[in-house]
């Protein structure tokens, strides 16, 4: 189907695009990639009154290093993120949960903060973003500020960025002594996933010190799986990493749907968490 | 309506689009470039997929419904048209394709060709998962897979043989065929397949 009808507007910088979605009231909706919005117009889901395309803020664009720290640009692409040095270096666990997202042709176009910015419980990314413990950077009519991904998703396909802001970079903490693995489990290769779990773990002498277990699409917003975190703290064998597992979604209300019932997401949960920290220790 | 250009198969065009027009559909109603196709309209079927610029220039695969006209101002573009060479020469993946019989009904070969094309470029000799994974966006409905990834394996060997473009065969005129379709023998089809008009 064709979009319904909408403004168009191509600002070249940040402050344009604040002004531009301002100006245009709350009906109007950033579009970075397109890729999570352009199907949504297409099924006449959304009709914002004005689209205003980030694609020409060129200081949108670029990962660079600061610190202790990876800052990606609100106009980086998932290919962006696979391809970058930086992220691969300081990044894995991003680089590798990353190329699990939809397909190449979607990787080409979709970026990372979009993908946070969309807030889709299902989205993969959210959950990475949660455990790497990222941080938002969101320009605003009164200027920037900064909010961390445990305050930024608020609940199915919402975020705190409001109808005048724009998301405009990701602040992620190098990895350092975190290993890192994203599971997800889906039946078919296009598929959502059902349940993911991004974990990362620091561990010693074959035994886990500190866990961190981020729930992809276990509730209306990404979730740490804190109870199974506790208990994975000094799990030194294949037992102690299962039954700290199975505690994964403790604390959760997954929904019950045509895809999964929720004890099915709860038992997924558990599956892939210990699937996840198996394979890092 | 927002003025756009773009190259498209190494022409440039320069069009007013309504901010609303799909790449696909510019590039099928506006420029005529037919021989992209409009598959799923829901983003999961490839069928549409073209190579377009990105800001540093490189051509990737995208799927043509999933981008606006406007967003594409600026970029360069690749369809299935634009792929083989002069003289009706083909490039080594739609000759592959061919050779292989990479395709059933044909409707998801246009796109899933230039998936192929977009996944050499980045990986000149990949593995059969690679392959796999790598036309995950694309779908086949006859499920012709095999044949498909067949198809890329030889294009991907030919390209690394240094394999150019060359020409198309030449394609059987009705005439010279034993049946129009070059299908059975009529003495061996079966009378009672033979449609009869009802009196």
């Amino acid at each position: 189907m064709i979009p319904p009808s909408f403004d168009y507007a191509a600002p070249t910088t940040v402050d344009e695009a604040v002004s531009t979605l301002r100006d245009a009231g709350e009906d109007a909706k950033v579009i970075a990639g397109g890729q999570s919005l352009l199907p949504l117009l297409r099924m006449r889901f959304a009709a914002p009154s004005t689209l205003v395309d980030l694609g020409g803020v060129a200081e949108l664009r670029g990962v660079r290093e600061d610190g202790d720290a990876i800052v990606i640009g609100a106009m980086v692409t998932h290919a962006d993120v696979l391809r970058d040095p930086l992220v691969n270096a300081h990044l894995p666990l991003l680089a590798q949960a990353t190329s699990t997202v939809a397909d190449r042709q979607v990787r080409h176009r979709g970026t990372f903060a979009g993908s946070l910015a969309h807030a889709d419980p299902a989205g993969d990314l959210p959950a990475v973003a949660l455990v790497l413990g990222a941080s938002m950077e969101i320009a605003g009519p009164g200027g920037r500020r900064v909010v961390p991904a445990s305050e930024f998703f608020v609940d199915y396909l919402e975020s705190v960025v409001a109808p005048d802001e724009v998301l405009v970079a990701v602040r992620v903490p190098k990895q350092g002594a975190w290993q890192g693995r994203y599971e997800k489990f889906n039946r078919v290769a296009q598929g959502w996933a059902l349940v993911g779990v991004a974990a990362l773990v620091k561990r010693e002498n074959g035994t886990v010190t500190a866990a961190r277990v981020g729930l992809t699409n276990m509730g209306s917003t990404p979730l740490r799986a804190t109870a199974a975190e506790e208990a994975l703290a000094g799990a030194g064998d294949a037992e102690a990493i299962g039954a700290a597992a199975a505690r994964a979604a403790e604390g959760t209300r997954p929904s019950d749907d045509m895809l999964a019932s929720a004890d099915y997401r709860r038992h997924l949960a558990g599956v892939l968490t210990k699937r996840a920290v198996a394979s890092l220790v | 309506m927002t003025r756009v250009s773009m190259k498209v198969d190494g022409v440039e065009y320069e069009d007013d689009v309504e901010p609303r027009t799909l790449l696909v559909h510019h590039l099928r109603e506006q420029l005529g470039k037919v021989g992209t196709v409009v598959g799923c309209d829901t983003s999961n079927c490839g069928a549409c997929t073209v190579l377009m610029s990105d800001p540093e220039g490189r051509q990737q695969g995208v799927k043509s419904c999933s981008v606006l006209a406007v967003q594409a101002d600026g970029r360069e573009i690749t369809t299935i048209e634009g792929l083989s060479g002069p003289d009706r020469t083909l490039h080594p993946v739609q000759r592959a394709f061919h050779e292989a019989h990479g395709l059933q009904c044909g409707f998801c070969t246009p796109g899933m060709i230039m998936a192929a094309v977009d996944l050499l470029q980045e990986n000149a000799d990949p593995t059969e998962d690679e392959i796999r994974e790598g036309l995950e966006g694309n779908l086949c409905r006859c499920t012709g897979y095999q044949n498909i990834v067949r198809a890329v394996q030889e294009a991907s060997a030919e390209i690394r043989q240094g394999a150019q473009a060359e020409p198309a065969p030449p394609s059987p005129r009705a005439g010279e065929a034993q049946t129009p379709d070059d299908g059975l023998p009529r003495e061996h089809v079966p009378d009672e397949t033979i449609p009869q008009p009802v009196p």
